[in-house]
C-alpha cells in the first residue's frame, strides 16, 4: 500500500475493539538509556508519518555524555515525535504517550515538564523482577510517584515479548517499540517496512528482514498493550517533500550555494553539518577540511575565500569565542565568508547538547572594535537550507562575513519541508581570472555605498596586500586619523545599504493590538502557535519574527507603535523581574530585547529562560495570557 | 649565411619580469635588519623563476618579519599573529596554481602559532615557509621568544631568560609527515638564496629556518657566528645547494650529509656548535594535503546540479 490519500495509514478497527480515536495531533516520546536505539526508532516513526502526509516535528533528547551510566536520571536519551494533521512547526507541549525503557530516565523528562496528568506511560516492567533489590525498590517507588503525578502508567513486559522474536533484545527492542507505536497510532505498516529497509539498506537483506520481523511483532504486540488507538489523519501530499534536520539542511544549503570548502573543528551541536558533507560533498566537487583547531578552521576558510573560493566555517559558542579574532579580520579586510553558528547553552562549555539563543550579542558585538557584518537567523529547517545560499551571495556582494545563527533545536529537529527547486544561479560564479582594471584600487570604495570590487589572486594587475591593519583604499597600511575613520565608515555603510533592500517584516496576526510577541530563530513555530491559540480565545495579540539581526529589518518602530506592549520571547538569560536586588534600572534583559531597545528607543520587555529546552507553545500561551490580564488590570 | 640557422627566430617571451616587478616599496625594517636579505633573496628567486606576480601569494602573521608581503609586489596576506599557516593552507587548498611563500617569526610560528606549525608540517602543502628567527620579539620591543638563548636579558626577563631555547629544526623533524627542513643564515646571501631555491623546488611544505639578525635587540646573539664562520657547519652533497667555490671556501667546517636519512637529519639538527646549515632533510614522497583538497576542482555547474539533485533525493519522501 503506497497510496498517499488521506487516512491511508489508518486501518479499520478490529471487531470488539474501540475504534481509533481521531486526533489532530499526537506527541510520543521514547526515552531510554543511551545506546538503546530510541532515536533510530523515533526517526523512522517520524519518516513514516511524513511519508503518510502528516506534519511532523522530531527532536532528539540527547544526554551530554556518549554513554552515561545506565538508569540515571540525567542520562535520558531518546526522542520526541510530534505528529499532526497539519504542518507541525515545533516540538509542542506535553507528550500524549511515552515509551520508557526504564523508570529512572523518566525523572529527567518530568523535571523538564515533558508530561502532563493523563500522559500514557508504557513502562518496561522487567525492573520489577530485577535481581538487585535496590532496582526493584526504585522501580516500585517510581510507580507510586509517577501515578501520584497523574501519569497513566501501564507496565509493559516489553523485553519479555521482544525476546520471543529477537536474537538480541539489546539491539532489537527499538524496532519492536517502533512496531508497537505504529499500531497504537495507526501508522501504515507497509510504509514502516519500506522505511526499515531504507534505514538498514547498508547492512544487507538479513538485517533488514530481522528488523522488519521485529516491527511486525511489535505491531502485533501493540494490540495487547493498549485498548485505545489514535488516528492522526494525514493530508494529501501535493508537493515533493524532504525530511531532514536543520544541520542536514545547512549541509545541503552549502552544496546548493556552490560553496566548495567547509573548514571546521568538531563541536557539538554543529558537527553533524560536516558529517553529512563529509560523505556527500565530493558529489558536488566540494571538500570538508577538519582543521587542527577552531582558529585554524576559520583561518583556512578565510584563506580559501581570499583566493576566490568563498568558504564556510561551522561552529558553536566556544568556537565563536576562539574565532573572534579572525572574524574581525574578515570584517576589516572585507573577506567574504559564510559563518554558521549553531548555538548551544552557554557561557563557557555550558550545555553542549541543549538549545539556547545566547550568542546573538556575541555574534553582533563580540569582536574588538567595530565589526559590522550581516547576521541572519533562519527560523525553520527550510530556511536553514535557503539562507546558506543567500549568505554566500550576500558575503560576496557586500564583501563581508555573513553569520547564520541557528541553534540546537533547529539542528536536531526533523521536519518535512518542500523539496527546493535548485537553480544554476544558486551556485557560485566561476573564478574571475581576467586582468584587473587599471586604476581601480584593492578597496576602491564607492564613497556613497562603501562597496568595492575585490581583486582575486591570479588577476593580473590586481596585486594587493590584504592586511588587518587600518588601511587606505589602496590597501596601504595607514595610521592617520582620516584613513581609519574612512575605512570604518565604508565598512559600516555597506550594512546601511543592504538594509535599504530589506522589507519590513510581516506581522503574524493583526497589525495592531494589545501585545506583540517578537522572536527570532527556532522559536517561530512555538510563538506563532501560542499566539494563534490566544487569538482564537479573542485576545488582541500578534507575533513578529525577525530573520535579519544585522542590519535589522526596517519599520520596526512603526510596527511596535501599534501595540500597547511589546515583549520578546527568547531562549537566553534575563533577570527575573522582582528577583532579589533586581530593579527596573539594573535588570539585565534578554538579547534581542536589548538590541531592539537600542534600535527603537522603545520600552521593550522580554520573557526568556535558559532551561536548555525548546520553549513550549503552552508556556508562551500562558505568559501571553498573564501579560494581557495584567494589562487589563491597568486599564 | 654567417653560420646562423635560418629557422632561427627570436623568442621574446610575452612578459619578462625584472626584480622591479617584485619590489613593493621601501621596506621599513631597521637598518641592518636581516629581513632585508631574505626579501632580496625571494625577489631574486621570483625573477629567476619568472613567477607571474599575480600568481604569487605571500602570507604572513604578525611581527617584524611578517611585514614581508607589503614589500613584495605580488598578492599578499598580512593576517593575524600566529595564524599565517592556516591562511596559507586555505589559499592553497583550492588554488594549487598559486605559488605561496610564508613569512613567519619565532614568536609567530613557535609560540602563539605553534599548534598550526605542527599541523601545517603534517598537511605538507606545497609552499615555502620561512622562519625568520631573530630569537626575540622585536615589534613589541624586546620580549623573550621561545628561541631566545637562556640568560638573554629582555624586558620580560631582565635577569635573563629562564629556560633553554626551543630548537625549531629539531622540533619540525619530529612532526609527522615532515618533507623538507633546511637551515640558513641571513648574512650569507649565496647560501640563503641557494637554500631558498631548493625549498622552492621541493613539492611540499619546505620549512626553512633562517637565523636572522636583529640589530636593535639581539645583535650580540649571532655576532660571533657571523664573524667566525667556523661556528657554522656547511652541509654538502645530496639535496644541498651547490655553492660556488669562492663561497664554499669561506666555510672551514663542512660535512657530507644524506638529507634523505631522517635519523641523520635529527642528529644534525640537535647540533649547535658548529651550527649546521643546508638541507637537513628532504622526502619528496610524502603525501600532500592538496591532493585531497583539490578533488572536484573545476566540476561543471551541470555536474554539480546533478550531484545536488542526487543528494536531495536521499532526503526526499
Amino acid at each position: 500500500m503506497t497510496s498517499t490519500t488521506p487516512g491511508a495509514g489508518a486501518t479499520a478497527a478490529r471487531p470488539g475493539k474501540a475504534p481509533a480515536q481521531r486526533v489532530r495531533e499526537h506527541i510520543v516520546e521514547i526515552v531510554s538509556d543511551s545506546g538503546e536505539g530510541a532515536q533510530k526508532a523515533g526517526q523512522t516513526y517520524g519518516a513514516v508519518s511524513a511519508k503518510m502526509g502528516n506534519g511532523v516535528w522530531t527532536v532528539e533528547i540527547i544526554p551530554a555524555e556518549i554513554k552515561p551510566p545506565a538508569r540515571s536520571r540525567a542520562g535520558a536519551s531518546g526522542i520526541r515525535v510530534r505528529v499532526g494533521s497539519e504542518k507541525v512547526t515545533n516540538t509542542g507541549d506535553q507528550a500524549d504517550l511515552v515509551v520508557a525503557l526504564n523508570e529512572q530516565v523518566l525523572y529527567g523528562r518530568i523535571e523538564q515538564k515533558a508530561y502532563k496528568p493523563g500522559t500514557i506511560v508504557l513502562l518496561e516492567s522487567k525492573w520489577a523482577k530485577d535481581p538487585r533489590e535496590e532496582v526493584r525498590r526504585d522501580y516500585a517507588a517510581a510507580l507510586v510517584e509517577f501515578r501520584a503525578l497523574g501519569l497513566d502508567v501501564r507496565e509493559v513486559a516489553l523485553e519479555e515479548a521482544c525476546q520471543q522474536v529477537a536474537q538480541d533484545v539489546r539491539v532489537g527492542k527499538n524496532m519492536f517499540v517502533l512496531g508497537m507505536l505504529c499500531h497504537i497510532t495507526c501508522r501504515d505498516l507497509d510504509r514502516a517496512m519500506e522505511e526499515v529497509a531504507f534505514v538498514f539498506a547498508k547492512k544487507g537483506p538479513a538485517v533488514i528482514a530481522r528488523n522488519q520481523d521485529l516491527v511486525r511483532a511489535g505491531h502485533a504486540f501493540g494490540e495487547q498493550v493498549l485498548e485505545q488507538r489514535y488516528e492522526i489523519p494525514p493530508r494529501e501530499i501535493t508537493r515533493r517533500m524532504m525530511v531532514l534536520n536543520g544541520n542536514q539542511a545547512i549541509a545541503l544549503g552549502v552544496m546548493a550555494a556552490g560553496i566548495e570548502m567547509v573548514a571546521m573543528y568538531p563541536i557539538t551541536p554543529a558537527t553533524s553539518v560536516s558529517h553529512h558533507l563529509a560523505s556527500a560533498f565530493r558529489g558536488v566537487g566540494g571538500v570538508v577540511h577538519q582543521a587542527e583547531d577552531e582558529i585554524a578552521a576559520i583561518g583556512f576558510a578565510i584563506g580559501a575565500s581570499y583566493a576566490g573560493k568563498t568558504a564556510c566555517t561551522v561552529t558553536s559558542g566556544p568556537g565563536l569565542a576562539l574565532k573572534t579574532e579572525f572574524l574581525g579580520l574578515a570584517v576589516m579586510a572585507e573577506v567574504p565568508l559564510v559563518f554558521v553558528l549553531v548555538q548551544r547553552g552557554g557561557p563557557s562549555t555550558g550545555l553542549p547538547t541543549k538549545v539556547e539563543q545566547g550568542d546573538l550579542l556575541a555574534a553582533l558585538y563580540g569582536q574588538p572594535g567595530d565589526t559590522p557584518k550581516i547576521v541572519i537567523a533562519p527560523a525553520t529547517i527550510e530556511e536553514c537550507l535557503h539562507f546558506v545560499v543567500t549568505a554566500r551571495k550576500l558575503a560576496e556582494a557586500f564583501r563581508m562575513p555573513v553569520m547564520l545563527l541557528t541553534d540546537a533545536n533547529l539542528a536536531t529537529g526533523v521536519q518535512p519541508i518542500p523539496r527546493p527547486e535548485v537553480a544554476a544561479d544558486w551556485l557560485a560564479p566561476p573564478l574571475d581570472q581576467s586582468p584587473w582594471q587599471q586604476g581601480v584600487t584593492a578597496y576602491d570604495w564607492d564613497l556613497d555605498t562603501g562597496l568595492s570590487p575585490r581583486p582575486v589572486p591570479g588577476q593580473k594587475g590586481g596585486e594587493y596586500v590584504l592586511t588587518g591593519l587600518a588601511h587606505t583604499k589602496n590597501a596601504k597600511v595607514a595610521y592617520d586619523p582620516d584613513s581609519n575613520q574612512t575605512g570604518c565608515a565604508m565598512r559600516s555603510r555597506k550594512l546601511a545599504v543592504f538594509g535599504e533592500s530589506l522589507r519590513p517584516p510581516q506581522v503574524h496576526g493583526d497589525a495592531e493590538g494589545d501585545l506583540l510577541v517578537v522572536g527570532w530563530g527556532s522559536t517561530l513555530g512555538s510563538i506563532e502557535e501560542a499566539v494563534d491559540r490566544a487569538r482564537a480565545e479573542g485576545q488582541r495579540v500578534s507575533a513578529l519574527h525577525l530573520r535579519f539581526l544585522s542590519p535589522l529589518e526596517p519599520g520596526l518602530a512603526e510596527i511596535f507603535a501599534r501595540f500597547r506592549r511589546v515583549v520578546t520571547v527568547e531562549i537566553n538569560y534575563s533577570d527575573a523581574p522582582g528577583a532579589p536586588h533586581v530593579t527596573k534600572d539594573n535588570r539585565r534583559i534578554a538579547q534581542l530585547a536589548q538590541l531592539l531597545r537600542t534600535h527603537t528607543l522603545m520600552d521593550i520587555d522580554c520573557w526568556s529562560n535558559v532551561a536548555g529546552q525548546p520553549i513550549q507553545p503552552g508556556a508562551i500561551h500562558a505568559e501571553i495570557s498573564r501579560r494581557l490580564q495584567a494589562l487589563r488590570g491597568e486599564s | 649565411m654567417f653560420g646562423l640557422k635560418d629557422d632561427w627566430e627570436l623568442e621574446v617571451p610575452e612578459r619578462y619580469f625584472t626584480l622591479e616587478d617584485y619590489e613593493g616599496g621601501t621596506a621599513r625594517w631597521c637598518p641592518g635588519c636581516g629581513d632585508l636579505a631574505v626579501l632580496t633573496a625571494v625577489q631574486r628567486i621570483c625573477r629567476d623563476e619568472q613567477l607571474p606576480p599575480e600568481k604569487t601569494v605571500c602570507v604572513s602573521g604578525i611581527g617584524c618579519s611578517s611585514r614581508f608581503p607589503h614589500y613584495m609586489k605580488t598578492y599578499g596576506f598580512h593576517g593575524l599573529h600566529g595564524r599565517a599557516l592556516p591562511v596559507a593552507c586555505g589559499v592553497k587548498s583550492r588554488r594549487p596554481d598559486l605559488t605561496v611563500w610564508v613569512a613567519t617569526g619565532d614568536g609567530d610560528c613557535c609560540s602563539i602559532g605553534a599548534g598550526h606549525w605542527v599541523h601545517a608540517i603534517r598537511y605538507n602543502m606545497d609552499m615555502v615557509v620561512m622562519l625568520f628567527d631573530n630569537a626575540i620579539y622585536g615589534l613589541t620591543k624586546n620580549q623573550t621568544s621561545p628561541t631566545s638563548p637562556q640568560g638573554l636579558h629582555t624586558n620580560t626577563h631582565p635577569r635573563g631568560a629562564w629556560l633553554p631555547p626551543l630548537n625549531p629544526t629539531a622540533a619540525t623533524l619530529g612532526f609527522a609527515n615532515v618533507s623538507f627542513v633546511a637551515q640558513t643564515v641571513d648574512w650569507n646571501p649565496a647560501h640563503l638564496y641557494a637554500t631558498l631555491v631548493r625549498a622552492y623546488e621541493h613539492k611540499g611544505l619546505s620549512f626553512v629556518r633562517i637565523l636572522q639578525r636583529c640589530p636593535t635587540y639581539t645583535s650580540q646573539v649571532f655576532a660571533e657566528m657571523q664573524k667566525d664562520p667556523s661556528q657554522l657547519l656547511l652541509l654538502t652533497g645530496g639535496d644541498n645547494p651547490e655553492l660556488d667555490a669562492a663561497t664554499a671556501r669561506t666555510f672551514p667546517n663542512q660535512q657530507a650529509h644524506d638529507s634523505r636519512d631522517l635519523a641523520a637529519a635529527r642528529r644534525v639538527a640537535e647540533q649547535h656548535e658548529p651550527l649546521p646549515i643546508g638541507v637537513l632533510y628532504r622526502d619528496p614522497e610524502r603525501p600532500r594535503y592538496e591532493d585531497f583538497t583539490t578533488v572536484g576542482l573545476g566540476m561543471s555547474d551541470a555536474d554539480k546540479l546533478v550531484g545536488l539533485e542526487r543528494e536531495l533525493d536521499k532526503f526526499s519522501v
